[in-house]
């Protein structure tokens, strides 16, 4: 796999070098020069996945069922079927086509289509990753800041502490004790899903009951990922509190709050915003191994499952997909960071 | 080369200007509270690690002479109770110290070898005027940049998956995604070394690329390196856990991870919520030791960072 990345990297190489690059104004090409690269980065993925899967086992055929013993006839037909016995570059192209096409094949479990199963999981796990980010955004972002602004206070050696040990936590064994305390010894909360058996009821019971459902699985991620959004927020704090104009705006009669609140925040918010974009390769393993523990529905289980049983097909389709996911959000990231710093331009 | 004082060789000299900086370092790291603590943790975790033969019989981890009272809580016999298969969760627990450390170690090897190679490497050629040069460095940028970007864990799940689960496995995943973050460090600070003097003085003299690279631009790396390398064994060993926690890991060797991953699929909570319990502990522990004392490492070798 090594040569298939390194050539995808080359042709990454000669496009940033290439000729008509220089034609167009700095922020402009910055743009252009970084959305290119991700397309590349996308497609050497594609290349990577079409590998992994069907060219390094030494039999796919045996790999896409279960290894059962086969006839020659019955291997004949699968090869046949998927188009395993074409040249190495037909096949390719035939994988390409059919994977722009939203077709990524069907699921050896239950035989629906790999699409499919996605759609329906979709939801369930942004709906998931979705609050626990805002959440652990907003709370990690206040904590770093007070802790930051008051270093070496009793707020900053705790919640520094506390936050240091949340980092080194497994999330799924946060998830398991959770999960034993409150909703086993306790029965406070569900344990696991995301519906009730009876339905949950309609409405605003059935909201109510999906909320009940949430707040678990949604707790543990907060927690996790809220370590290292303080964590950030407190050292660039840091990095500002030096900074000449923090001394300007206090030679200017500003209160400390005002200080903090108009001047440093606004300067040290920055790596954190960005941080969020390109940590969602971290947040997808953290999705993975919570929906698991507490059975929640969405992509995360759905690749447990497909991993374990295992599902080749669903395997792929979910790795394409958070691929696609984490680089299409690093994009974003890095964008947003050269639209905003004129730092990051420059470099 | 011996003229004056007889005694003293270029050698010896070296030697002994090596032992005080060592001494100094000592003298500065041993101030540092919070990596003091890291480094007790540590040092009691990898004699534990070390001496699992002694403290506990290996054939505690054959369920098959496994004859307790399957997930049982703790009593005088088993202190830390027993698993689903009726072992011991102390018998575990300390040869889990042994494997999580071994994975975690040897993963770190693999990863901060390549990293350093390739970020001395493009470094180095980085810096050149020649466009051959410039190339080198780019492609090993770019390959660098889509280790960062493409998701570890579904990466390594999908590798893991397609190759067969065991131990030896899981170190090759783990090292060969994750060394892409210290690669970019190394090759800034290669960067930076480039531009010194000696080494257009080395340049000037007719080092070759090697010589420049191994006895000028590595030796100067090298602390930086070191610091992340602790910083990286616990990222390798939490990558570990979650891994041998989706059940990719090699049954017959118990990891701290593969525990968890019975414990979930095999009775948590039904039982011996130390099952639980301790391999969590034992995880966060090692993990934090190895962050202390990565970041009292990094505070004693740039003293900017030492007011955090």
């Amino acid at each position: 796999m090594a040569d298939v990345m390194l050539e995808g990297a080359r042709a990454a190489a000669e496009e940033r070098s290439g000729p008509g690059a220089g034609a167009s104004s700095g922020l402009a090409r910055t743009l252009s020069v970084k959305t290119l690269s991700a397309v590349i980065t996308l497609f050497v993925v594609l290349i990577g996945n079409f590998f992994l899967f069907r060219v390094l086992p030494a039999n796919p055929a045996k790999n896409l069922t279960h290894n059962s013993t086969l006839t020659a006839k019955q291997l004949a037909a699968i090869n046949k079927t998927f188009g395993l016995g074409l040249p190495l570059p037909q096949q390719f192209w035939n994988y390409l086509v059919q994977t722009f096409h939203g077709n990524l094949g069907r699921s050896f479990v239950n035989q629906l289509p790999v699409s499919q199963l996605i759609g329906q999981a979709i939801w369930p796990t942004v709906l998931l990753v979705g609050t626990s980010t805002v959440l652990s955004t907003v709370i990690g972002v206040w904590i770093g800041i007070r802790g930051g602004w008051n270093r070496g206070s009793r707020f900053d050696r705790s919640s520094t502490a506390f936050v240091n040990v949340l980092y080194a936590m497994p999330d799924f064994w946060l998830g398991m004790v959770l999960l034993i305390a409150l909703a086993g010894k306790l029965a406070l909360f569900p344990d696991g899903g995301m519906h009730s058996f009876t339905g949950g009821g309609s409405g605003l019971a059935g909201l109510g009951d999906l909320l009940w459902h949430l707040t678990l699985p949604c707790l543990v991620l907060t927690l996790v990922y809220l370590a290292e959004y303080s964590l950030v927020m407190r050292s660039s704090l840091i990095d500002e509190l030096k900074a000449d104009y923090l001394l300007t705006a206090r030679a200017k009669g500003l209160r400390d709050d005002l200080v903090r609140r108009r001047h440093a925040v606004p300067n040290a918010l920055l790596p954190s915003i960005t941080l969020i974009m390109l940590n969602l390769g971290f947040v997808i393993s953290g999705a993975i191994t919570t929906e698991t523990v507490f059975s929640w529905p969405g992509l995360g289980r759905l690749s447990y499952v497909a991993l374990n049983a295992p599902d080749y097909p669903t395997l792929e389709g979910t790795f394409l997909l958070f691929s696609a996911a984490v680089i299409v959000a690093n994009l974003i990231g890095d964008l947003l960071l050269t639209v905003f710093d004129p730092r990051v331009r420059q470099a | 080369m011996t003229a004056g004082t007889a005694t003293v060789t270029p050698r010896a000299l070296a030697r002994a200007r090596r032992r005080a900086a060592i001494a100094r370092f000592w003298r500065e790291f041993r101030r540092d509270r919070r990596g003091m603590t890291g480094l007790i943790i540590l040092a009691v975790m990898i004699a534990v690690a070390l001496l699992a033969p002694v403290l506990a019989n290996s054939r505690g981890l054959n369920p098959i002479f496994a004859t307790a009272t399957p997930n049982s809580g703790p009593s005088l016999h088993y202190p830390l109770g027993t698993d689903s298969d009726g072992r011991s969760v102390l018998t575990e627990l300390i040869w889990g110290a042994r494997n999580s450390l071994l994975v975690g170690l040897t993963a770190t090897l693999i990863s901060i070898l390549i990293g350093a190679l390739v970020g001395v490497v493009a470094g180095h050629f980085g810096s050149t005027r020649a466009t051959a040069g410039r190339f080198t460095d780019n492609v090993m940028m770019r390959v660098a940049d889509w280790f960062l970007v493409v998701p570890f864990l579904p990466l390594a799940m999908v590798v893991a998956r397609t190759i067969g689960p065991s131990l030896g496995v899981i170190i090759l995943v783990i090292g060969l995604t994750s060394w892409a973050g210290t690669a970019r460090i190394v090759r800034a600070q290669a960067l930076a070394v480039e531009t010194r003097p000696y080494l257009e003085r080395a340049k000037a003299l007719g080092a070759g690329h090697w010589h420049q690279m191994y006895r000028h631009v590595l030796p100067n790396v090298m602390p930086l390196l070191l610091a992340n390398t602790i910083l990286t064994v616990a990222g390798t060993i939490l990558a570990e856990t979650t891994l041998s926690f989706l059940g990719l890991g090699d049954p017959i060797r118990p990891t701290w991870g593969q525990m968890l991953g019975a414990a979930y699929s095999y009775g948590v909570g039904t039982g011996n919520v130390v099952w639980l319990l301790a391999p969590g502990i034992a995880v966060i522990l090692v993990v934090m030791a190895f962050t202390l004392v990565g970041h009292a490492l990094e505070a004693v070798l740039d003293p900017k960072l030492r007011e955090r």
